[in-house]
C-alpha cells in the first residue's frame, strides 16, 4: 500500500484460519467483487491477535482494522472468538476516548462458507474508511 | 582526582521524585559525599547559565525526572544531554511518561480550555499564553507542548530508575552503578525482567485458574488482604508490570497501577493488560452470554485509557502516535 | 538466509489479472531475497522440481510460494519442503489466487499492488520462521458413531470390519433411520427394509460393534485420539436377551400414540416394537405414554410377559467412553410442511407427505390398506427445497427420483391411477435416473412443469383442487384431486443440531454440517478426528450416503492404523524466564493445556504440548510477553504489518 498517487484505504484484516480465512478464500474462488484495500493477516484464531498489534496497525497508518472471526458457538478452539470479542470492545473504547472514530476497530464473524458475508463485511468497512478519510488527531 | 559530577533535573512531575532523592536519609549524604552535585534545581542555587558554561559530556550523570510538557523542559534536558556523560529517565513520568501523561487523551487547545475557560473553580478565566503584557511590562512563560513525551522520545536516554517515586534501594542501585563505573548494558531499567506476581506476596493465594465475573473498584470492596486483587475482580496492573517496586502499593492493600512500566519485551503495558482482563472477564459465561451482556459487562469498566495507562499512555502505541504527530509539526 | 520466491501464474488464473513482471522486480528488491522466478504451474511437478533443484543450486534455505490459498495446496509445498530435505515450516505462501486475482478481477493495477503486499508479508514471516518438529503421538482404534440410520450403520460395519472398536449411538429404540421406513430404493425398486434388515442384523452380532440404542451423545470433550463421551442410555424397562416378541405386553397395553414408523398413519401402544426389522429385536416402553409403572396405575405388560423380560426398576443411566475419532452421521428430518401452510398439510386430510406415502405404499402392496388414498393423484415437488421465502435455497436431490418411485408402485397397485408430478425441474442426475424417469412416463405418470400456488379442499367431497400453469405448454391446468403427496425436502435434523452444539463443527448456510473442503476433503471436518457421513452433510439419496459413510470409515481408519500420528506443532511455548506466573494463560486456555511447574521459589507456566492446539489464545492473552504462540510469534505478526503499512 506503499505505491500510488491517490492515498488508498489501508485496511488491515486479521482472519482466524478456520472460518473467515477459508470464508475469504471462498469470496474468491466465487469471483466476488471485493474492493482491492484491505490486506489479511491469517492468525490461527482471533484470540491470537493481540490488541498491542492492532493499535501498532494504527500506529503505522492502518485507516481501520477488522477482526474476522468464527461466528459465536462455531469457534474451531472452542471459544477464542469470545475472548477477541471483549478485547475488541474493550480497545474500541480505549480508541474512542482516545479521539479514534468507533468504526475504525470492528469485530465481525465470517465462517467458512460465508463468501459472500465476507465480500459484504469487507466492503462495506472499506467504504466506511473512504468516507472517514485517514484517521487524524482527537 | 575531582569527584564526578551530578546533576538533577525536574521536568513535569509532581515533586515526589525529588522528595525520594531525600529519603535515601544518610545514604544520601554518603553520597553527597562522592559526588559533585553541579546542578539541582528543587535545593541548590545553580543556574541554566552554570550549565552552559559546563564543557560538554563534563557531567557524570544527570538524573532528570518528570515527563516533557514544556519548551522549556524540552531546552533543558537537551541542554543536560549535551553536557552529560550518561542520561537516566528518573521515576515513572521520565521513563514513560507518568501522570502528566494522560493529558495525552486531549489536544492541547481543549486541555487549556478545560482547564482556564471552563473549570469553574478558576475565577480568572486567562489562558496563559508564552507572551503577555502586565503592568507594561513583557512577560515570557515557556510555551506548552502540543503532547507530554516521555525523556527518551525527546533525548537519547541511557538508564531507566523506574517508579512513582523509585524506591530507595533501586536508585541507590542506580547510583552505585555510577559511582563504582560498573554500568549495565545501555537501555536497561534498574528493575527486575519479570512481572509483579513474581515477588507479589499474594502470588500463592491465587487459584491456578481464575475468571473475573465483574471488575471492581478499589473503593466498592473490602478487599481480603488473603486474596490476589485480580481473581477479586479488581484491576490490578501488577502481570503487566515490572517488579521492583518492593510491593508497596499491594503491602498497602492497594493494586498495582503499573509505575514500574511493561516488562522488557512488551512495548504496550496498557494494551497487555487491557487484553488479560478482558480475556478474563465473564469467562465463565461467555459461551451463553449475549453480545448486549459483553457490551454491558465491558462498558462497566469506568475510563479504560485512565486505569490500563495511567502510567504509559506516552510511552504507548497511542502516545506515540501523537509524537510521531509533533515531530512532523517540529519539522 | 537465503530466501527463495517463486510467482505462480496458475495457468492465467493469477497472470490474466496480476502482472507478474511487476511482482518479480518487487520481490527481488526485498532483503534475504536471492532468487525470484515465476512459472506456470509451481504445483505441478515440473513446477516442484524446479523449486527443489534451486533448493540444491542456489542454497536456498527459505522458500516463499506466491501462488493459491495455503489451504488449498500448502500440504503440496510442505510435502516438497520435506523432499527437499527442509522443514515444511520455513515455506510461507501468498495468497494471490483466491484473495487476489480472484477476488479483485475488476481492479488489476490495485491486485498487482495487493500480489507484492502479500507476498512480502510472507517473506517477513519467512524470514522469521524456524523449523518445528512433529511430536508422534500415541492413537488408539475405538469409534464413535453417532445416529443409527444407514450411514451410520455401513460406517460401522467397515469399522468393526477392519477390527476397530466401534461403539453406534442411536436415539431411537432401533437403528435403521429413515431408510427403515422406505418401501422401495429408485431407481432399481429393492425392497429397502429387505436389504437393510440383514446390515441391521450384522451390527447386532457384530463382536466390535458395541450397539447403544435409545441412547444419546450428551457431551464430548477432548481431542484426536482420545476424546470423551458422555453417554445417555435411556431405560427401555424390557431385557433384549428374554424378550421373544411375541406381542403380548402390546395387546394389554391400554394407551394408544401415534406410530412414528408409520408418519402417524397408525397407532402403536406405550410398549412397542417400532418395526418388525428392529435391531435390537425387543421391544420398549416408552415411558412418556406409559400409564405408570406401579401396579396401582396399570403395570399390565409385566403381567402379561411370560418371558419374564420387563423389569420396571430400570433407570436412565450415563456411560464415559473414550475414542479415537467419531463418526457423525446423525442424518436428516424431512421439512414441516406446516411451514408452508398453503399446502394446507394438517388441515386437509388428504394432503400426506411423500415419507407418509412410502408407509401407505408399503401397507398397499401387502394388502393392509392404513388409508385408501384413491386414484387421482398429484404430486408436488419442492416442498421446503428451493425456495427462497422460507430460506431452502438447495436441491433436496432425492425427490424427483422418490416421486417417480412412489408414482409407479402407486400404479403398480392399481393401473388405473391417474398420477400427476408437478414439478419445478426435473433432476435425474444419477446412474439410471433418467432410464427410470422415461419408464414412468412411459407407464403414464404425467410430469407437469408447474408450481401449485395453493391447494384447496371442496368441502362436500374433501377432494382437492389444484391450479396449476404447465409453463412448458402454457395452459393452465386445473383439477380436483384424491390425495395430494408434498415431495417434502430433507432438512438437518434435530439430532444433528444438538451434535453441534456439542461438537461445535462448522456448518453451511443450509444448516447442514461442513465438510474440511467441498473438493477433496467431503467427509472429514475442521476438527481433526470428527468426520461425516451421509445426510447429516447434506441431502444425498442411499448410494451416496454409504459410499460416503464408507468414504468416513476409511478417513477414520487412515488416522487409527498407524498406532500414532503427528501433532500439531505450531503449539504455545512459555519463556520461563519471563513468566511471573500471573496465571491469565492457565485460565484462557480452552484445553486445560497450561499449568504451574514450581523451581524453589520460581514458578512459572508450561505448556503440555500434547494437549495444546495451538489456538494462541494464551500469547494473545499474556500481559508479559512471556506467552507465545510457534509460527505466530508477536515478533512475526508484528513484522507481517509491518510489510504492508
Amino acid at each position: 500500500m506503499k505505491k500510488g498517487t491517490i492515498e488508498r484505504p489501508k485496511l488491515v484484516v486479521f482472519c482466524c484460519n478456520w472460518c473467515s480465512y477459508a470464508g475469504a478464500d471462498n469470496a474468491g474462488v466465487s469471483k466476488m467483487d471485493i474492493k482491492p484495500y484491505f490486506r489479511i493477516i491469517r492468525t490461527m484464531c482471533s484470540s491470537r491477535v493481540e490488541p498491542d498489534t492492532v493499535l501498532e496497525a494504527f500506529k503505522k497508518g492502518a485507516w481501520g482494522v477488522l477482526i474476522l472471526g468464527c461466528h459465536p458457538g462455531d469457534c474451531h478452539y472452542k471459544n477464542g472468538n469470545y475472548k477477541a470479542l471483549r478485547r475488541t470492545l474493550l480497545l474500541k473504547r480505549v480508541l474512542e476516548d482516545m479521539g479514534y472514530e468507533k468504526e475504525r476497530l470492528t469485530i465481525d464473524w465470517v465462517s467458512a462458507s460465508e463468501g459472500e458475508r465476507f465480500a459484504s463485511v469487507v466492503n462495506s468497512t472499506i467504504e466506511k474508511m473512504i468516507e472517514l478519510g485517514p484517521p487524524k488527531n482527537a | 582526582m575531582s569527584k564526578p559530577k551530578v546533576a538533577f533535573y525536574w521536568c513535569a512531575s509532581c515533586g515526589g521524585c525529588e522528595e525520594a532523592v531525600v529519603d535515601l536519609n544518610e545514604d544520601l549524604l554518603q553520597v553527597a559525599e562522592k559526588v559533585d552535585i553541579v546542578f539541582w534545581p528543587v535545593a541548590l542555587d545553580f543556574k541554566r547559565s552554570d550549565v552552559e558554561k559546563l564543557s560538554d559530556r563534563s557531567i557524570a550523570v544527570s538524573f532528570i525526572n518528570g515527563a516533557i510538557r514544556t519548551r522549556e523542559q524540552e531546552e533543558m534536558v537537551r541542554l543536560l544531554r549535551k553536557k552529560s556523560a550518561y542520561v537516566a529517565a528518573f521515576g515513572s513520568c521520565a521513563h514513560i511518561g507518568g501522570i502528566p501523561g494522560l493529558g495525552n487523551q486531549f489536544a492541547k487547545e481543549k486541555l487549556l480550555k478545560l482547564i482556564y475557560e471552563d473549570l469553574e473553580t478558576n475565577d480568572d478565566r486567562t489562558v496563559p499564553k508564552p507572551l503577555s503584557k502586565a503592568d507594561g511590562n513583557e512577560l515570557e512563560i515557556p510555551e506548552i507542548c502540543e503532547y507530554v513525551r516521555t525523556l527518551d522520545q525527546t533525548i537519547d536516554v541511557d538508564y531507566y530508575i523506574p517508579g512513582c517515586a523509585p524506591p530507595a534501594d533501586i536508585i541507590l542501585k542506580g547510583l552505585t552503578a555510577f559511582l563504582k563505573g560498573e554500568l549495565p548494558p545501555k537501555g536497561t531499567v534498574f528493575a527486575s525482567d519479570k512481572s509483579l506476581c513474581d515477588t507479589c506476596p499474594l502470588r500463592d493465594k491465587k487459584p491456578d485458574k481464575f475468571s473475573i465475573k465483574e471488575l471492581k473498584r478499589p473503593h466498592e470492596v473490602i478487599h481480603d488482604p488473603e486474596k490476589c486483587f485480580l481473581s477479586e475482580g479488581i484491576i490490578c496492573l501488577g502481570p503487566a508490570t515490572r517488579s521492583g517496586c518492593g510491593e508497596r502499593c499491594i503491602n498497602a492493600n492497594m493494586p498495582c497501577r503499573g509505575c514500574f512500566g511493561p516488562s522488557p519485551r512488551v512495548y504496550d503495558q496498557g494494551a497487555k493488560i487491557l487484553s488479560a482482563i478482558a480475556s478474563l472477564l465473564g469467562i465463565d459465561e461467555e459461551e451463553i452470554a449475549s453480545e448486549e451482556d459483553v457490551s454491558r459487562l465491558i462498558d462497566s469498566i469506568p475510563d479504560p485509557v485512565g486505569l490500563f495507562y495511567m502510567y504509559s499512555l506516552p510511552a504507548s502505541n497511542l502516545g506515540d502516535k501523537r509524537r510521531n504527530d509533533e515531530q512532523k509539526d517540529n519539522s | 538466509m537465503r530466501i527463495g520466491v517463486y510467482i505462480c501464474h496458475c495457468g492465467g488464473n493469477i497472470s490474466d489479472i496480476v502482472n507478474i513482471g511487476e511482482a518479480v522486480e518487487f520481490a527481488k528488491k526485498q532483503k534475504d531475497v536471492v532468487l525470484v522466478r515465476d512459472n506456470g504451474h509451481i504445483c505441478s511437478n515440473e513446477g516442484q522440481m524446479l523449486v527443489l533443484s534451486d533448493i540444491r543450486e542456489f542454497k536456498l534455505d527459505k522458500i516463499v510460494i506466491a501462488a493459491c490459498s495455503p489451504s488449498f495446496q500448502g500440504q503440496t509445498f510442505m510435502k516438497m519442503m520435506e523432499r527437499a530435505g527442509l522443514n515444511p515450516y520455513v515455506l510461507e505462501m501468498a495468497n494471490i489466487r483466491e484473495q487476489c486475482s480472484w477476488a479483485h478481477i475488476n481492479y488489476p493495477e490495485e491486485a498487482t499492488e495487493k500480489a507484492k503486499d502479500l507476498t512480502n508479508i510472507a517473506i517477513s514471516k519467512v524470514r522469521l520462521d524456524t523449523p518445528l518438529s512433529k511430536a508422534k503421538m500415541p492413537i488408539g482404534k475405538r469409534v464413535l458413531v453417532i445416529g443409527g440410520g444407514i450411514a451410520g450403520i455401513q460406517a460401522a460395519l467397515d469399522l468393526g470390519d477392519a477390527g476397530f472398536k466401534v461403539y453406534l449411538v442411536e436415539e431411537k429404540p432401533t437403528i435403521g433411520g429413515h431408510m427403515a421406513q422406505l418401501s422401495k430404493t429408485f431407481p432399481t425398486e429393492d425392497c429397502s427394509a429387505c436389504i437393510l434388515s440383514p446390515k441391521m442384523s450384522d451390527v447386532a452380532a457384530h463382536p466390535n460393534i458395541e450397539l447403544l440404542t435409545y441412547s444419546e451423545v450428551i457431551a464430548i470433550s477432548g481431542y484426536l485420539g482420545n476424546y470423551n463421551a458422555k453417554i445417555k442410555i435411556k431405560p427401555t424397562y424390557v431385557d433384549p436377551s428374554k424378550c421373544t416378541c411375541c406381542g403380548d405386553c402390546s395387546e394389554v397395553c391400554p394407551v394408544d400414540v401415534p406410530n412414528e414408523f408409520n408418519e402417524g398413519l397408525s397407532f402403536r401402544k406405550a410398549i412397542y416394537i417400532p418395526t418388525d426389522i428392529a435391531v435390537p429385536h425387543s421391544f420398549t416402553l416408552d415411558i412418556e405414554n406409559c400409564l405408570g409403572l406401579l401396579p396401582l396405575a396399570c403395570a399390565k405388560c409385566r403381567d402379561a410377559c411370560d418371558a419374564k423380560a420387563i423389569n420396571y426398576d430400570q433407570y436412565e443411566k450415563t456411560m464415559d467412553i473414550t475414542v479415537d475419532t467419531i463418526i457423525v452421521a446423525t442424518g436428516f428430518d424431512i421439512f414441516n410442511p406446516a411451514e408452508k401452510p398453503v399446502f394446507g398439510f394438517g388441515k386437509y386430510e388428504n394432503v400426506l407427505t411423500a415419507l407418509q406415502l412410502e408407509r401407505l405404499v408399503e401397507h398397499e402392496e401387502s394388502g393392509k390398506n392404513l388409508v385408501d388414498i384413491g386414484n387421482k393423484i398429484a404430486f408436488i415437488q419442492c416442498v421446503g427445497s428451493r425456495d427462497e421465502q422460507i430460506k431452502k435455497e438447495y436441491c433436496s436431490r432425492v425427490c424427483c427420483m422418490y416421486a417417480t418411485k412412489l408414482a409407479q408402485l402407486l400404479k403398480r397397485n392399481r393401473p388405473e391411477r391417474d398420477i400427476y408430478i408437478f414439478y419445478t425441474d426435473l433432476r435425474a442426475y444419477g446412474k439410471g435416473f433418467e432410464e427410470y424417469y422415461k419408464r414412468a412416463q412411459k407407464n403414464g405418470v404425467k410430469y407437469i412443469r408447474g408450481r401449485t400456488a395453493e391447494i384447496q379442499e371442496n368441502p362436500k367431497n374433501k377432494k382437492l383442487i389444484l391450479k396449476v400453469e404447465d409453463t412448458l405448454t402454457r395452459s393452465l391446468i386445473e383439477g380436483e384431486f384424491d390425495t395430494v403427496i408434498l415431495s417434502t425436502g430433507m432438512v438437518p435434523s434435530e439430532g444433528t443440531k444438538k451434535i453441534r452444539d456439542i461438537l461445535r463443527i462448522g456448518r453451511t448456510t443450509d444448516g447442514f454440517l461442513a465438510e474440511a473442503h467441498p473438493k477433496f476433503k467431503p467427509v472429514d471436518t475442521l476438527t481433526e478426528g470428527i468426520f461425516l457421513a451421509g445426510t447429516v452433510q447434506g441431502p444425498k439419496d442411499i448410494p451416496d450416503t454409504v459410499a460416503q459413510a464408507s468414504a468416513a470409515a476409511a478417513r477414520a481408519i487412515r488416522l487409527m492404523n498407524k498406532g500414532e500420528y503427528e501433532a500439531e506443532p505450531i503449539t504455545a511455548s512459555i519463556d520461563e524466564e519471563l513468566c511471573a506466573g500471573c496465571g491469565v494463560c492457565i485460565s484462557v486456555c480452552p484445553y486445560d493445556a497450561i499449568a504451574f511447574e514450581a523451581e524453589g521459589a520460581r514458578k512459572f507456566a508450561k505448556v503440555n504440548e500434547m494437549l495444546c492446539k495451538g489456538c494462541g489464545s494464551c500469547a494473545g492473552s499474556c500481559p508479559s510477553g512471556a506467552a507465545q504462540q510457534k509460527w505466530f510469534n508477536t515478533e512475526q505478526i508484528k513484522e507481517m504489518l509491518r510489510a504492508i503499512l
